[in-house]
């Protein structure tokens, strides 16, 4: 029996305004899926929709093979981390863990051992008494998970979990997260506006605009394949040259012809990723796209520099990132001429919207 | 202009306010209560313990029992009222919501006097009540309304409601709404969700306001007065009927005074909690 999430053609209006526009999704048994986009997109009303807080107009809810489209929220086999984590503020940590137990009506001697066993494995047995004000973030932050876990849940769907740490503890939780999916091997669905948190921890991810699913894949395949400008554009740092799509590549105004492969016929856009791109003084003769151009701006980052250069003859940038190591730091000054170089096979053509 | 000066400007009227007109007239009643009384009112300045040791007579201590009596009923009754009322504002869309609160505090805009003698016109014999009731073929006879511990309680019950309501009104608000979902995502059903999630969050807000509607209704002579029949109803009477009718000025001070201690009492009681919750809440 498929123990996933299946939804389909979910469409949710609130007056005239559609949040989530006829999406159907499938999450397979024990995935860690993302469901990403800008704030606004519909993802967040999704999330809600699943665990029954919101009743779509339209579609049907299946969760480990049982329609819960009008099913109380109280009765789905899931739980939802919330955003603000939503802790019992008058609980002690223990008392709101045990909450999701009690209301099972397991016996009281169950209800202290999962209780025990799940403080002990997020590491919060010396906070058993405490109140969640007297806490931490990220200690609240694994009592919010703890109190949804100790249900066994399903599926597990989580609301922006990270959004409240700081940037070292949410590069942590993100790796902690994604062992703890592992470990537990259950479902895990997370809604987040940051790429790279779901670029790092799921093992596919829908990104959602405007409420319409614009593309389901691996992180892989997302970065490497984006079907769709805004795809390209959201997951990662991409550059946009617009022209016109021939045999063998685009056609750009101003440029010349680039090189890529498409199907794509007319007005469209060629994409690379900044790190695809290297800085040449002359242009190779070799058959790899060539763009001259004049270095704008030089952002160091440590690791590597970002280089801002401006395509000769074209109103266009198109940033590259060298490695800092091996940037021919002499040659990368404001002012200098260089050769924007890149593989055609790094290039990716997209309908231009 | 340094910090120190700038309170001192800022709280000079406040504090100027309140030395003049609060604690002067209680240091006053404080003196009062240890002297004599004067044959026409006021007082003889002649030192006396014995005002204290008369208002513990049974019968003295009989009323202001008799008035906690009607000033907790009163507290209870207001708080029922005023809870359901309060979470169904909560719950109503936003950009009502200060129209509920407004038309919650609308009777404030007509005098108290006239308010509670609107209830002398519906609560007696041949009043609206007991003409509609006998009208319907209910009763025979007109039901006794007015002029008891029955009417006093409405009274006090339908103009201290309102300030409930906003207390209680207040500390719903506060609460996350997140916490009631992640009560039915835990698999709670509605009355359990309210018992023991959204109940719990709002006890500093029922505190506050049933220690208003208590310290108010205690005190209250003018609708024990006007709607209880005249007669010597709550402590607040009895006080009154010392300084105005028995020219008794020491031993109404008394009263007073016990009076001030229970509310203080209970403010005080009350504050404690509020600042344990404030704590609660604050240290994000």
């Amino acid at each position: 029996m498929n123990q996933g999430v299946q939804l389909r053609n979910i469409t949710k209006r609130y007056g005239l305004v559609t949040a989530i526009d006829n999406v159907s999704l499938d999450i397979r048994d024990n995935e860690f899926f993302a469901l990403l986009g800008p704030s606004g997109c519909g993802k967040t009303t999704l999330l809600r929709t699943l665990a029954g807080f919101e009743t779509p107009q339209e579609g049907q809810v299946i969760v480990a093979g049982q329609n819960v489209t009008n099913i109380r929220p109280s009765r789905r086999p899931l739980n939802l981390m919330f955003q603000s984590y939503a802790l019992f503020p008058h609980m002690s940590v223990e008392k709101n863990i045990a909450y999701g137990l009690e209301m099972e009506k397991l016996p009281k001697d169950e209800i202290a051992t999962r209780v025990a066993e799940v403080l002990e494995s997020a590491k919060l047995s010396g906070f058993a008494g405490r109140k969640p004000d007297q806490l931490s973030g990220g200690q609240r932050q694994r009592v919010a998970l703890a109190r949804a876990l100790v249900k066994r849940p399903k599926v597990l769907l989580l609301d922006e979990p990270l959004s409240a740490l700081d940037k070292k503890l949410r590069e942590e939780m993100q790796l902690e997260l994604k062992r703890l999916q592992h470990e537990v091997g259950i479902t895990f669905l997370i809604v987040t506006h940051d790429q790279e948190e779901a670029l790092v921890m799921a093992d596919r991810i829908a990104v959602l605009h405007d409420g319409k699913l614009a593309q389901v894949g691996t992180p892989h395949e997302l970065y490497e394949h984006p079907g769709s400008r805004f795809v390209a554009d959201f997951i990662g740092v991409m550059n946009f040259l617009n022209g016109n799509a021939v045999d063998g590549g685009v056609d750009v105004d101003g440029a010349g012809m680039l090189r890529g492969v498409s199907e794509l016929r007319g007005a469209a856009t060629i994409a690379v990723r900044p790190e695809r791109v290297s800085l040449m003084q002359t242009a190779p003769q070799d058959g790899r796209n060539c763009l001259p151009g004049t270095v704008e701006e030089v952002a160091y980052h440590g690791s590597d520099l970002g280089v801002h250069v401006r395509v000769r003859g074209g109103r266009s940038t198109l940033s590259a990132r060298v490695p800092a190591g091996q940037a021919d730091r002499e040659s990368i000054q404001p002012g200098q001429d260089v050769y924007c170089v890149w593989d055609a096979k790094h290039s990716r053509i997209l309908p231009n919207c | 202009m340094t910090n120190r000066l700038k309170s001192v400007i800022l709280l000079g009227p406040g504090l100027g306010w309140l030395a003049l007109l609060m604690v002067v007239p209680c240091g006053l009643i404080f003196t009062y209560a240890f002297f004599e009384r004067g044959i026409y009112g006021g007082i003889d300045h002649v030192f006396t313990f014995e005002n204290f040791v008369r208002a513990t007579d049974p019968l003295y201590l009989g009323i202001f029992l008799r008035s906690a009596k009607i000033a907790f009923l009163t507290t209870i009754i207001a708080i029922l009222i005023a809870y359901p009322a309060a979470y169904a504002i909560t719950l109503a869309p936003r950009r009502w919501q200060t129209g509920l609160l407004i038309l919650v505090i609308l009777p404030f805009w007509s005098n108290y006097l006239i308010r509670t003698y609107a209830w002398i016109v519906m609560l007696n014999r041949e009043g609206l009540i007991n003409n509609t009731l006998q009208g319907a073929g209910l009763i025979d006879e007109p039901l006794s309304l007015l002029y008891n511990n029955f009417a006093v309680i409405v009274g006090l019950v339908y103009n201290y409601t309102p300030f409930v309501v906003l207390a209680i009104y207040s500390s719903l608000n506060r609460i996350n709404v997140e916490t009631i979902e992640a009560s039915e995502d835990l698999g709670a059903p509605a009355w359990t969700t309210f018992h023991r999630v959204i109940l719990p969050q709002t006890v500093p807000g029922i505190a506050a306001g049933g220690v208003f509607v208590f310290v108010l209704s205690i005190g209250n002579f003018i609708t024990p007065d006007l709607l209880g029949g005249g007669r010597l109803q709550m402590v607040g009477n009895l006080i009154y009927d010392q300084f105005l009718s028995a020219r008794d000025w020491p031993f109404g001070a008394t009263l007073s005074m016990f009076l001030i201690a229970i509310m203080m009492g209970l403010l005080f009681a009350q504050a404690v909690l509020a600042n344990r919750a404030a704590g609660q809440r604050g240290q994000d």
